[in-house]
């Protein structure tokens, strides 16, 4: 059942100018760097910073929108013989996925063109803005889910964007200067891993040798990472950060009056 | 036949319905009435299972629809103004009901026709004008042929020939033993098609009867005037 | 004229017991095997094509020059036997002068050329391959300890603990070397006054080239590059004093220079290309002049560990200098504070590198650039250049 209202949801999605223009806006970033850059790290760092800032804040903004904007066709399919679940799985894929779709083409095809796509650099890329797109729309389908009013919800996406993007970045700065004299490197791990697009930048970063640059910090960084324990750690912490809102949007969906 | 008993609902504090109880029987025309904000909007949405109430129970037909997705199959729902997403097609809402419930039998193409639909079958919906998005909702609800149909403000919107189709559709509906509920507040239509009153104020049943008991005790020959009088009288009984 | 067989009775070792001053001896094809060949007389070794010194790592240095005026070429010597008490090396020279070591090769040494307390020396032309072991399990390709006038030039050495080695030199002149894949340094000053080094390229090495307490050293023209990793860097600069670098490129360095305690340095018209750190001044560093240098592309331009300043930067091209030069005299018009705020913030507390490249710290350091509170105020560059200088002194 929930294939066909997944058909459905997509093929609005895909008609959106606003897909369009993030398909676009990538592909034009990806294009620009690989043309005008020297060197791959510039590149991958260039394209990271944007792909860091704008995947999480275009799918909360565009995911809180949209439950929003599509409430009487939420509704239209609540008063249909389906079940709740059905309908959250298909709203929340129905925008997560063509979204994702258009970064990996968007980032894709220019970096097939000129060569680079299946470096290490892009490949952690692509899959950390995969991982990005899913945590960021449960994010916001949980906020616009459980927020009514649609003003509220967009600042509360906004805020929870700048939360994850700037402020988080900021404590992990007292901490350290805080705690200066201590030996913080776990610590460090901790919080960073807690954070899905601080995690998602470190993640790309140990992909090319700019762990050197980071001293004694960016070896315990690449040590960590390089074990089995490290990999699933971080896993799961994207894994988390997808399933916990995903679960919380879904509960408050199925319990939701409209 | 649909049967509602001791319903309540609270929205966080707002006591919105308050111990509801009646029967919404078929073959019949039932006029769910009251003033704005009264609870008549959340009873039908119940019935329908937008809105989950905190005790009591609804039966469609003998199913509880209650968290029960399978009622919903004999249900039709149009609800008050309604926007849908703004890159489908009317075609692809409509494709998107038949493939949810698959098997069942369809008059799409004839509402369309009576209608007038076919010219817009395959806009997107957001160029769609208001009357004809309500018309496709008509659609959209009344496509399979349902046993039972709740109509919230159906007739809002839409211009005077379709007004008049919607209410043939209804009354045709009603001759082949639909149940059938209409929220409105065009006592003109009313006073047409309902064979029976359920008036609902501030989340209570005030008064739940045929329109020709409504009369009687009234002892007056306009709704209007008769449903004042409840109203009068209803104020006398809480205080 | 001797020619020294691997087997019969014209042994090397016989013939060196022999061979008077102002001889040669032709070391003839094949494998002489044996160590502790002892030349007492000012000789000429003179290799043959094929001719091999091998000392299956067994005994102690292979080749001892206890005589002056001696002069090896063209020799293959290998299989220096790994000592952790006695600096063995293919080729010691103690106490001597006038020692030329030309064109030979050395694979496996311990340590492979080695001179103490000699003067006047020459190794050109030699091509030393070691083992690469690590640091404390490998000897120096190099090594001069207590030497006056020595050159070194036009060697290929890789696989070392330092590539160059010099303690205690005076008058040593290093040029036109490859130095690369060694353990530690690709050329190594301690303790050495008035020595310059052109034209080398050090790269792939635990570090390119570190000068340590030594004064009046001049580092023209040299390639440092590719010195990559966690405690990596170009050229280090500790307790020295006027050094004058000139010419030189640093590309892709961790680290490019990394200064403590260097002072009264002049350095110019140097090249620093995505480097992660381009200079790197901390502690001491005091009355350096840094003009007319390029800086392109490097993570972090200037780093320092403190508020105050004292070092004059001048006519320097930053690449990331965002300022304009209405005037047109190639010079931007805004002097350019090269040190950020976030690069201070990384040598105070080293683990705050973990936010290398996030949004907050951008912010952060946007945020400083308008209104400066912690960056050095006097670290400035007066005077940017809006274009690389192309003009050679």
């Amino acid at each position: 059942m929930m294939t066909i209202l997944l058909r459905y949801v997509v093929r609005d999605v895909l008609r959106s100018k606003w897909l369009a223009l993030y398909l676009t806006f990538f592909a034009a970033v990806t294009e620009g760097l690989l043309y005008f850059t020297a060197g791959e790290a510039k590149t991958v760092i260039g394209l990271m910073n944007v792909v860091l800032l704008l995947i999480p804040l275009a799918a909360v903004v565009f995911g809180t929108l949209h439950v929003h904007h599509n409430r009487d066709f939420v509704e239209l399919m609540l008063t249909q013989p389906v079940s709740r679940p059905s309908i959250f799985g298909a709203l929340y894929l129905g925008v997560a996925l063509p979204f994702m779709a258009a970064f990996v083409i968007g980032v894709g095809v220019p970096s097939i063109l000129h060569g680079v796509a299946f470096t290490a650099p892009f490949q952690a890329l692509i899959g950390t803005g995969c991982a990005l797109t899913m945590v960021f729309f449960a994010i916001a389908y949980f906020v616009g889910v459980a927020i009514q009013d649609k003003a509220t919800a967009m600042g509360a996406a906004f805020l929870l964007w700048l939360l994850f993007g700037v402020v988080y970045d900021g404590v992990i700065l007292g901490v350290t200067v805080a705690f200066a004299d201590y030996p913080l490197e776990m610590a460090t791990i901790g919080m960073i891993v807690g954070n899905p697009i601080d995690l998602a930048r470190i993640i790309v970063m140990l992909t090319f040798d700019y762990a050197a640059l980071m001293g004694y910090t960016g070896a315990v960084f690449q040590q960590f990472f390089g074990t089995t324990t490290g990999i699933m750690v971080s896993t799961l912490s994207l894994a988390l950060w997808t399933l916990i809102p995903v679960y919380a949007g879904y509960r408050t969906f199925c319990r939701k009056d409209w | 036949m649909i049967t509602v008993n001791a319903l309540h609902k609270t929205f966080r504090t707002h006591q919105v319905l308050k111990d509801v109880t009646t029967t919404i029987p078929s073959s019949c025309i039932t006029a769910i009435i009251g003033p704005n904000g009264s609870g008549k909007t959340t009873l039908m949405k119940c019935i329908i299972g937008l809105v989950r109430p905190d005790t009591g129970t609804i039966d469609v037909d003998g199913m509880t629809a209650l968290d029960n997705p399978e009622c919903r199959t004999m249900i039709g729902y149009m609800s008050q103004v309604a926007r849908y997403p703004d890159n489908l097609t009317p075609q692809d809402l409509v494709a998107m009901i038949r493939g949810i419930r698959k098997g069942q039998r369809d008059t799409a193409d004839e509402l369309i026709a009576e209608f007038e639909l076919e010219g817009h079958m395959r806009k997107p919906m957001r160029v769609l004008s208001g009357g004809t998005r309500q018309k496709v909702g008509a659609v959209l609800a009344l496509m399979f042929t349902p046993s039972t149909v709740l109509l919230d403000e159906p007739t809002a919107g839409l211009d005077p020939l379709s007004t008049e189709r919607l209410k043939e559709r209804i009354l045709a509906m009603r001759s082949q033993g639909a149940t059938i509920a209409i929220s409105s507040h065009v006592l003109s239509d009313i006073q047409e098609l309902a064979d029976r009153i359920v008036y609902v104020q501030e989340g209570i049943v005030a008064y739940d009867g045929t329109v020709q008991e409504l009369y009687m005790q009234s002892g007056e020959t306009s709704l209007g005037k008769a449903v004042t009088s409840i109203i009068r009288r209803s104020g006398a009984l809480r205080s | 004229m001797h020619r020294a067989y691997p087997g019969g009775e014209n042994t090397l070792r016989h013939l060196l017991s022999v061979a008077a001053n102002g001889d040669t001896i032709r070391v003839m094809p094949g494998v002489h095997r044996g160590h502790t060949f002892d030349i007492r007389t000012s000789i000429t070794l003179l290799g043959q094509p094929g001719a091999v010194i091998d000392a299956a790592s067994t005994g102690s240095s292979i080749l001892l020059v206890n005589a002056d005026d001696v002069a090896i070429r063209n020799l293959t010597i290998r299989n220096v036997a790994v000592s952790y008490v006695d600096d063995n090396a293919a080729i010691k020279v103690i106490q001597r002068q006038r020692v030329a070591i030309t064109n030979c090769r050395i694979e496996n040494g311990f340590f492979a050329i080695y001179l103490s307390k000699s003067s006047n020396c020459r190794v050109t032309g030699n091509t030393i391959i070691g083992t690469e072991r690590d640091e404390s399990n490998s000897g120096n390709g190099i090594h001069a300890w207590t030497c006056r006038d020595i050159l070194v030039s036009d060697n290929s050495v890789s696989g070392h603990r330092d590539g160059i080695y010099f303690e205690f030199m005076r008058h040593g002149t290093v040029m036109r070397n490859h130095s690369w894949r060694n353990a530690r340094y690709g050329l190594h000053f301690m303790f050495s006054d008035s020595c310059s080094y052109k034209t080398n390229t050090f790269e792939y090495n635990g570090a390119g080239v570190a000068v340590m307490y030594s004064k009046w050293i001049e580092m023209f023209d040299n390639n440092f590059q590719h010195n990559w990793g966690p405690t990596s860097y170009g050229l280090l600069l500790k307790d020295i004093t006027d050094g004058h670098l000139r010419g030189n490129r640093f590309v892709h360095n961790s680290v490019a220079i990394h200064g403590e305690q260097a002072s009264r340095i002049l350095m110019h018209n140097n090249t620093f290309v995505r480097n992660g750190y381009g200079l790197r001044i901390l502690g001491g560093c005091e009355l350096n002049t840094i003009t007319n240098n390029a800086f392109d592309g490097n993570t972090f331009d200037v780093t320092t560990g403190t508020r105050e300043s004292n070092n004059l930067f001048r006519e320097n091209y930053w690449s990331a200098y965002d300022g304009y030069d209405l005037d047109r005299d190639g010079y931007g018009d805004v002097p350019y504070h090269p040190v950020r705020l976030y690069a201070l913030l990384v040598e105070q507390m080293p683990s705050a590198v973990i936010l290398m490249h996030t949004a907050f710290i951008t912010i952060l350091d946007l945020t400083e650039r308008i209104i400066p509170t912690m960056t050095p105020e006097t670290l400035v560059d007066s005077k940017p250049l809006m274009r690389p200088s192309t003009m050679q002194p």
